[in-house]
């Protein structure tokens, strides 16, 4: 078809090899499938290596009162009812399940005394319901699902960065691609695509997520014509570090929370007795993070704009037992030995609620042959995540969107691939290394962060966001004559040259949307709106090109069936 | 402000020199945090790989004034200032560009390791002292640090029959599994090459997150293997089977 690119054939494409994407991969290649998986790191080092805490799953091994209806409830709740119920359902049901399957290829948990796997608590989750390692949960399952699919047999494609979705007519019909260390491109010719591409914090200057978090997926399927949903739903998660500076942003895991932390201001007040006397440090995210902005912005916060976090009243070999990173990153990048003393801890951006509107059962997106997992889809968390239910959404819609993606590829003839998406592909990428002049990638990016940190952040006012829109817009005129030096042998500049358009695509969306929902609903917060609107509670926002242009519409929340309308109205 | 000098290796396949860069410093700075800076304001095509930045990927690994260490978790301020600081490639591996090395071949080997394979019918019950030991296993980042110290592949290049101590700290991980039922000593013995190690525990030294993969990990592997071919009751009554 097109001689001078190297091309690979599979009946699923995958996009991403975190969680998602391995689950995925190992599913529909137990369907039958020919699989193919793409990745722009090194297998094994995608963001899922980086959870700490756990894995939500109602197993009730410490807390036997537990099962799905109250995981189904509080995530329901933690999400602020704006969660597609069905994805909220079929998430609580199976991830006891899931975590199972894991064990039976090798993941090794912590231990109950009984010798089942552990659980602790956590923000939102009414029991002790995170199956975890320490604080290094997410290492456990990436090296679990990474050995697992190895052994099956997909196909690896490692540091490989897909620039664009090809079509045949209305359907996918695979990618386009570069090999990262050559600087090659590649065509995937594929009957089903999954996104499993994650977040999109890098496009925050206080974030806890790697370089590779671009919001590459969610921008490859708008481009492509899919829907997007909830897009203004982004997570502050509420304790990253903020000093020194080379840190700041890095995650502190809400297991310090879980296993009895204590936030304090300057003043040594415990101050989530103010905002959530009920839950304490445990109340769910987006009111933690509120809660420690508004100390700090108020004068009562730690020497370096944050709160104090404290362990240091538990055992020091528990805490070392239980948060082993945690100590190490500590003491090794602040001088802080957290088994003496507290730690300094600030938001920081963390992970998109919102993503790729698809079907729960499937995962299937709005284009044909299009699926999508993880983070990169939206649904399952509403306008709030709580902690431990990423883990678990990735393995139970991983799975999901791998049978599916499996399904539709054998009801389906191989597609074919117009050459002139082939060829405007190459020259797009090609354009950067042939302007004479141009601004750095890097100095784009970095006025990015800073604009999104100061106008789209955790606290929103509409001046802000139509400042941050027209900001996006010169932008994005930039980032369209962008220059890059040097070859194409990995060359870091023309790499984030790409990244940057999907980061500014998926910003628009996410200003677009915080300024069309007029009211304060989980991780949304407007000052201007600082209350609950009932009306906007029936609504999600769902973005799209149409003729070339970003539009928002609002759909109705669907109604919820008896039986679960019943365990919502149940007191616990 | 104060400055750093960062001699950093430009180059690919083919060959390259150390370029030196200055670079402000800031609190609490890791060399990674440098290279960035060099990235952003002097060399856009410096080719580092990294992801977390916080010690839990184990992408950024090089030489640090000749020691192999993660960047992000190396400290400006924990190296002298007053002279140049070097940072070269990982030099057991082939250099792709830059700071940047070829480590395909781990994952090469690693596919030859059988899986984990429960014994049949098994109980899913496990003590938390028996996971303990396979927990420090299960650690690992895979930096490949260990890899690269290892006189076997650095100076040796016996990639071909020794799989290297980031491997035997997985097989070890299956072994000792506590409701693992697959044996891996044949494969320790006849393709991994674990005799070629002389426990110099260099691969300890340099483990990142701190596993005692000389003690822990090689030295009960190499108890197995020996148990299993070199015991002197086995060795006679094969003997005898022989006849």
């Amino acid at each position: 078809m097109t001689p001078p690119y190297e091309t690979h054939e599979h009946d699923v494409l995958i996009i991403g090899a975190g969680g998602a994407g391995l689950r995925a991969a190992i599913e529909a290649l137990a369907h039958g499938a020919s699989v193919g998986i793409v990745c722009k790191s090194l297998l094994g080092k995608a963001h899922t290596v980086m959870a700490e805490g756990g894995v939500a799953a109602a197993m009730g091994n410490v807390d036997a009162a537990d099962d799905w209806r109250t995981h189904f409830r509080d995530t329901m709740r933690g999400g602020k009812f704006l969660n597609n119920w069905r994805m909220a359902q079929l998430h609580a049901q199976e991830s006891p399940e899931r975590v199972r399957e894991l064990e039976q290829w090798g993941a090794l948990f912590d231990r109950t005394p009984s010798g089942d796997i552990l659980q602790r608590a956590f923000g939102g989750h009414t029991f002790k319901r995170l199956c975890h390692v320490g604080d290094r949960t997410g290492l456990e399952m990436i090296r679990t699902l990474q050995d697992r699919g190895v052994q099956l047999g997909i196909d690896v494609y490692m540091e490989c960065t897909v620039t664009r979705l090809l079509k045949d007519g209305d359907r996918i019909a695979g990618a386009f691609a570069y090999w990262r260390e050559q600087g090659r491109f590649v065509i995937f010719k594929a009957k089903s695509v999954v996104i499993a591409t994650g977040g999109i914090g890098k496009a925050w200057k206080v974030t806890s997520n790697s370089w590779e978090c671009t919001g590459d997926g969610m921008a490859l399927a708008y481009e492509a014509g899919a829907e997007l949903l909830d897009m203004e739903f982004v997570q502050f998660h509420p304790t990253g570090m903020v000093w020194p500076p080379g840190v700041q942003g890095i995650l502190v895991t809400e297991a310090v929370r879980g296993e009895g932390g204590i936030l304090r201001n300057k003043d040594g007040e415990r101050f989530m007795q103010k905002y959530d006397p009920k839950r304490m440090e445990l109340s769910t995210r987006d009111v933690v993070a509120r809660s420690i902005y508004t100390e700090v912005k108020e004068g009562r916060g730690s020497p370096h704009g944050g709160a104090f976090l404290d362990i240091s009243q538990k055992p020091a070999d528990y805490v070392k037992r239980k948060l082993p990173s945690m100590y190490h990153q500590f003491k090794e990048l602040a001088d802080v030995d957290i088994t003496k003393g507290p730690m300094e801890v600030g938001p920081t951006c963390h992970y998109m609620m919102g993503g790729i509107r698809v079907d729960a059962e499937t995962a299937r997106s709005s284009v044909s042959g299009l699926f999508a997992a993880g983070e990169a889809a939206a649904g399952l968390h509403g306008a709030n995540r709580l902690g431990g239910n990423s883990l678990s959404d990735l393995l139970v819609f991983g799975r999901r969107a791998g049978a599916a993606a499996a399904d539709h590829a054998k009801n389906s003839a191989p597609p074919s691939i117009d050459p002139a998406q082939i060829a405007e592909a190459e020259r797009e990428m090609l354009a950067p290394f042939e302007r004479a002049e141009g601004d750095s990638p890097y100095a784009i990016h970095h006025d990015l962060q800073e604009m999104l940190q100061s106008h789209v952040g955790i606290f929103r006012i509409e001046a802000d966001l139509r400042h941050a829109l027209e900001e996006l817009e010169k932008l994005k005129s930039r980032a369209a004559r962008v220059r890059v030096e040097g070859s194409r042998l990995f060359n870091p500049g023309w790499h984030l040259a790409r990244d940057l358009r999907c980061m500014l695509t998926v910003a628009e969306a996410v200003a677009r949307g915080a300024l069309a929902r007029r009211e304060s609903r989980g991780a949304h917060s407007r000052i201007d709106f600082p209350q609950l609107d009932d009306a906007w509670g029936k609504k999600n926002i769902v973005t799209a090109k149409r003729d070339g242009a970003m539009t928002l519409a609002e759909v109705p929340v669907r109604d919820l069936p008896e039986d679960l309308k019943q365990i919502l109205a149940e007191e616990k | 402000m104060p400055e750093a000098i960062l001699r950093v290796f430009r180059g690919n396949a083919e060959g390259g020199a150390h370029a030196e860069y200055r670079v402000p410093l800031a609190p609490g700075m890791v060399v990674l945090d440098a290279l960035h800076s060099i990235q952003a304001h002097q060399a856009p095509d410096l080719a580092v790989r990294w992801n977390c930045k916080a010690g839990k990927c184990g992408s950024c690994s090089a030489e640090v004034n000749g020691r192999p260490r993660l960047t992000c978790k190396t400290r400006m301020d924990s190296l002298p200032l007053d002279r140049p600081i070097t940072i070269s490639p990982m030099k057991a591996f082939p250099v792709l560009k830059d700071l940047v090395t070829d480590v395909r071949w781990n994952y090469e080997v690693n596919r030859k390791i059988p899986p984990f394979q429960p014994r049949p019918g098994v109980q899913w019950k496990m003590e938390q002292a028996d996971v303990d030991r396979v927990q420090e296993f299960r650690k690992c980042i895979e930096c490949f640090l260990c890899q690269n110290v290892c006189h076997v592949l650095r100076e040796h290049h016996e990639n071909a029959h020794f799989a290297g101590p980031r491997f035997f700290v997985r097989t070890a991980a299956l072994e000792m599994h506590p409701l693992d039922g697959a044996s891996r000593t044949r494969l320790l013995r006849e393709q991994m090459g674990l005799g070629f190690c002389n426990i110099t525990k260099c691969c300890t030294e340099v483990c990142p997150e701190e596993i005692h993969i000389t003690d822990n990990a090689i030295i009960p592997l190499k108890e197995r293997v020996v148990d299993e071919f070199y015991h002197p009751m086995r060795l006679l009554t094969s003997r005898f089977r022989r006849k």
